[in-house]
């Protein structure tokens, strides 16, 4: 198999931009959709409008336009981003809209009874949040949210499409240029131990979290 | 109004990325259904080397980018010799993904069936596939109704990735359109069509969902 290591270093690359794309999304989507959340729950109503937009539009949508449509599309409004940034913020948008519903079906979940309870001892909205509510609602998310953070490691092999050198399209160019098959087969083995490792990590989380359920 | 004429004038290739799309759609879902409920079943009770082979099937095409199983199929499989029509390759890949993701919503559904049910039948003299087919079926349907239907949506929204390989969807032809006249109308009539179909899809399978659990 002397092939398949001439050609892991090229893959191997595709492979830190694909994680490195990965991990700032996941960072940045989590307060982005933690504030959203909470917005479309307990908002003024103009807030609620806007935000039941925003995510009736990314999730309702294609992932894939939404790339082409910030990176290929903005330049004629006259913004010009680097590819790596365009990137990020069509994975942002899309993955914290996906997010927040997870998030604001939590809270809303966690029974009324709490809030009484929390008002009763005389706490304001943000400590009866902090201290009660979201400490609920994580527990509750976490499935929904472990599953979209596994889809989202799949979906950033569409930035193959807008010409970054990720994982996928590392090895697209790797099966075209030698006209063998064997780049597909390696991508497709370093997409699936890493989404089996995703699995396991996210796995033991939720049953770290569920001890009291 | 120049700018709706210009809405009308590129609606006609709009028009036929959409039938690309709902062909693709359509074939995907009349294939990936039944696959979906036969590996379910042979999941659950198949021999020995079958649930293996279909363990392996679900693992691999639910773990693996859905662009990387088409990438595969187009670019791949011709070096390998085997030559498909852009249509079958790309219907046999969406077929196989979602058909994955089906057969796991199925085997959760057959599972989650109290296995008081089997014994009952059994009691009855029922046979294995008459128990499944009047008994169990029925209600596995109710149950996996809502993450099928859910499925049936995300679809949709995962034909645009045959953009990426050439295939003249709605999306491929938005962005040819973009490209030629620059001009960014074709994405926001992209946008608002995809927003129509998966919006339409909510409410109706929400509907289908509503009718179903009426004994729930």
């Amino acid at each position: 198999m002397d092939y398949v290591l001439t050609i892991l270093p090229i893959l191997l690359k595709g492979l830190k931009l694909s994680l490195t794309v990965y991990g700032i999304v996941i960072i940045l989507i989590f307060p982005i959709a933690i504030l959203a959340a909470i917005g479309k729950v307990s908002g003024p109503p103009i807030l609620k409008k806007f935000l039941h937009l925003y995510t009736w539009i990314w999730r309702g949508t294609p992932l894939l336009l939404q790339l082409f449509f910030i990176y290929f599309g903005l330049p004629y409004f006259g913004i010009n981003l680097p590819p790596f940034v365009a990137v990020i913020i069509a994975f942002v948008l899309n993955v914290a809209a996906y997010e927040t519903e997870i998030i604001r079906a939590g809270i809303e979940s966690v029974d009324k009874g709490q809030y009484e309870a929390a008002k009763a001892l005389g706490m304001t909205y943000f400590q009866t949040m902090r201290r009660i509510i979201i400490p609920q609602t994580i527990r509750r998310v976490l499935p929904a949210t472990c599953n979209e953070a596994i889809l989202t490691f799949k979906d950033t092999a569409l930035v193959a499409a807008i010409g970054m050198g990720d994982l996928l399209r590392s090895a697209k160019e790797v099966v075209t240029t030698d006209f063998r098959i064997t780049a597909f087969f390696v991508a497709f083995v370093f997409y699936l131990i890493i989404s089996s490792v995703l699995l396991q990590v996210f796995s033991r989380l939720e049953k770290k979290y569920s001890i009291y359920e | 109004m120049d700018h709706m004429e210009y809405v009308l004038s590129i609606l006609p290739f709009i028009a036929s990325g959409l039938k690309l799309t709902a062909k693709i759609y359509i074939a995907t879902l009349i294939f990936a259904l039944p696959v979906g409920l036969l590996a379910a079943i042979g999941k659950v009770k198949g021999p020995k080397i079958i649930t293996r082979i279909l363990y392996l099937y679900t693992w691999i095409w639910r773990g693996t980018p859905l662009l990387l199983q088409l990438f595969f199929m187009f670019y791949g499989l011709p070096i390998i010799g085997i030559r498909l029509s852009p249509f079958a390759a790309a219907a046999i890949t969406y077929t196989l993904n979602s058909g994955a993701y089906l057969t796991e919503i199925f085997r959760g559904g057959i599972e989650s069936i109290d296995k008081g049910q089997y014994e009952a039948a059994k009691a009855l003299g029922m046979t294995y596939p008459q128990t499944m087919r009047r008994i169990i079926i029925p209600q596995t349907v109710r149950r996996v109704l809502p993450p099928t239907c859910s499925e049936a949506v995300n679809l949709v929204k995962e034909t645009a990735l045959l953009a990426v390989i050439g295939m003249p969807d709605l999306l491929r032809i938005a962005t040819q359109i973009f490209t030629r006249d620059f001009n960014i109308t074709p994405f926001i009539v992209a946008f608002v069509l995809y927003l129509i179909i998966s919006s339409v899809l909510v409410k109706l399978f929400g509907t289908l969902e509503r009718k179903y659990s009426i004994y729930e």
